[in-house]
């Protein structure tokens, strides 16, 4: 019985509270949250046309960060397009911190990054290598096998900043940007670590068989127009634009950030991961429904305190309408309660989704201001919801709680509420 | 049927070239493999480890690019030959002949 299960979720209130001090991203649209933000008032998508490997010419977000700025040029060649996404982002995240890097005990300084998938890339591309020497596997890169292990954009980090405490991926789907920082979140509370390093990468962008693969099961956008092709809850959506990314946040316990005089962008205030357990692609929206509901019972909150809900929505058929069931299940008599999505503007960012539809929200906090979905030309009426911003930036009253969607195949669902600090 | 990607053709026939173009072509695969590392003063007689920031995976890498690019085979026992320019270009060039031939 879901109630039952409800009654199960701990307030967070008895645990140390966790906060955020600083942020590093890179998106199709900007390198920087001040960048992006305004892309993402100003209504600007950005998504390239990029020649996939066996497949042509497909719509995707690309993104256009320099990594010699963190990076010398042979830690770019041995490594990953994932680890330069990650160490540029965590680099940014660092200095946005206003962390003294060379006092910090770099023992207890964690790294936690979801991702989607990893080493499809370095693997398709050595297979392809290869073929060009008749399959002989000693021209096979004695590179690949750092190159692919699942913690290696997490590892980059670390050997690039010089971190010696914890570092590994969570694996989670396209929930995995959500993951990232909860399981931040939850090792500060254990005091694993003093300072972590979260968030969520992509480099899905250079595997094509992440292209192939929704293409053949019918979920790979398309339109004449790329920054088109990304189009949640539109009638006329026909399915996911593929984008590479990183967000990656500083997370601090509150009392060591104030210690410090950090500066405080926003608290964790609670949050929900779950399982469908029912198809590996097709959304559950009753477990959709549960997950925010526990994230809300735990942050001690009610749906009315919800002042922002970024969605997950893809731009799949049936995704979308799971996605606006589970919402309107939540979300009854909620009039300020506003809704927004962040793929329209970028594609879907795979394991950077979560944290990056994360992070373009968070300067509402202070302009309150709420960044559109857009590309709506005619509403689905299935995915019609109150509150749901189209096509223009709102400006309202108030905004001191954020909501953020993040769900994956296999069923997996997160939700993360994040509030503004000082608020009650 | 054309060469593969990653293939270079030689401007040299490999039976006419000398320890230098021996020596020159180890310097081009380590521009590419290191291209942070100034190679204008590299000494052909020190050993490159102690010159350069090189780690045992670009000296897999030499092996690597020796291998698709000019087709030499470099045997695990040998990879010492490799330590220094001279060392390179001495056991190198009867490789390189051998191909010429």
């Amino acid at each position: 019985m879901a109630g039952g299960r409800l009654m199960e979720g701990r307030q967070m209130s008895s645990k140390p509270r966790i906060v955020i001090t600083g942020l590093g991203l890179t998106a199709p649209n900007g390198n920087s949250l001040g960048e992006f933000r305004a892309n993402l008032l100003a209504g600007k998508a950005r998504i390239a046309v990029i020649d996939v490997r066996h497949m042509g010419k497909h719509p995707a977000g690309v993104c256009d960060f320099d990594a010699t700025k963190w990076q010398k040029r042979k830690e770019i060649r041995n490594g990953t397009r994932v680890g330069s996404i990650s160490i540029f982002c965590a680099r940014e995240a660092l200095g946005d911190s206003g962390l003294d890097w060379d006092k910090v005990e770099k023992s207890r300084v964690g790294v936690y990054l979801g991702i989607t998938e990893h080493g499809n890339v370095e693997t398709e591309n050595e297979i392809h290598n290869i073929s060009q020497f008749g399959n002989d596997t000693k021209y096979w890169t004695h590179h690949h096998n750092p190159r692919t292990v699942a913690n290696n954009p997490a590892g980059e980090v670390t050997m690039n900043m010089g971190i010696t405490g914890p570092h590994y991926t969570i694996g989670a789907a396209c929930a995995a940007g959500n993951a990232g920082l909860i399981q931040a979140a939850q090792m500060l509370q254990l005091g694993e670590v003093d300072i972590a390093f979260a968030g969520g990468v992509s480099e899905s962008i250079h595997t094509f068989g992440i292209f192939a693969g929704f293409k053949n099961q019918g979920a790979l956008g398309a339109h004449e127009d790329p920054t088109k092709a990304s189009r949640p809850f539109d009638k006329n959506r026909n399915g996911i634009v593929i984008s590479e990314g990183g967000a990656i946040y500083v997370l601090e316990r509150l009392d060591d950030a104030l210690a410090r005089g950090a500066r405080i962008i926003a608290e964790i205030a609670g949050w929900c991961i779950n399982s469908d357990a029912t198809d590996a692609v097709l959304p559950n929206p009753e477990r959709q429904t549960e997950c925010v509901q526990m994230a809300l019972k735990r942050a001690g909150m009610k749906p009315q305190d919800i002042h922002i809900v970024s969605t997950h929505a893809t731009a799949t058929a049936l995704g979308d309408i799971q996605e606006c069931t589970a919402l309107r299940n939540v979300f009854t008599d909620c009039p300020d309660t506003h809704i927004n999505n962040t793929k329209s503007f970028i594609g879907h960012c795979m394991g950077a989704a979560g944290a990056l539809e994360l992070a373009g929200n968070l300067p509402s906090f202070d302009d309150n201001w709420v960044h559109p979905t857009i590309n709506i030309e005619e509403l689905d009426p299935e995915c019609a919801m109150p509150g749901l911003v189209i096509n223009q930036p709102l400006k309202v009253a108030r905004v001191d709680a954020i909501l953020n969607n993040s769900f994956g195949m296999l069923g997996i669902n997160s939700a993360l509420i994040v509030k503004k600090y000082g608020v009650a | 049927m054309g060469l593969p990607d990653g293939v270079w053709v030689f401007e040299t026939n490999p039976e006419n070239m000398t320890k230098d173009d021996i020596k020159q072509v180890v310097l081009d695969i380590i521009a590419d493999i290191a291209p942070d590392e100034d190679l204008t003063a590299v000494k052909p007689e020190v050993r490159l480890r102690d010159q350069l920031s090189l780690d045992s995976m670009d000296f897999l890498d030499i092996v690597m690019e020796l291998r698709k690019k000019h087709g030499i085979e470099v045997p695990e026992a040998d990879y010492v030959q490799l330590a220094s320019l001279d060392s390179c270009a001495n056991y190198l060039l009867p490789k390189f002949e051998a191909k010429g031939k």
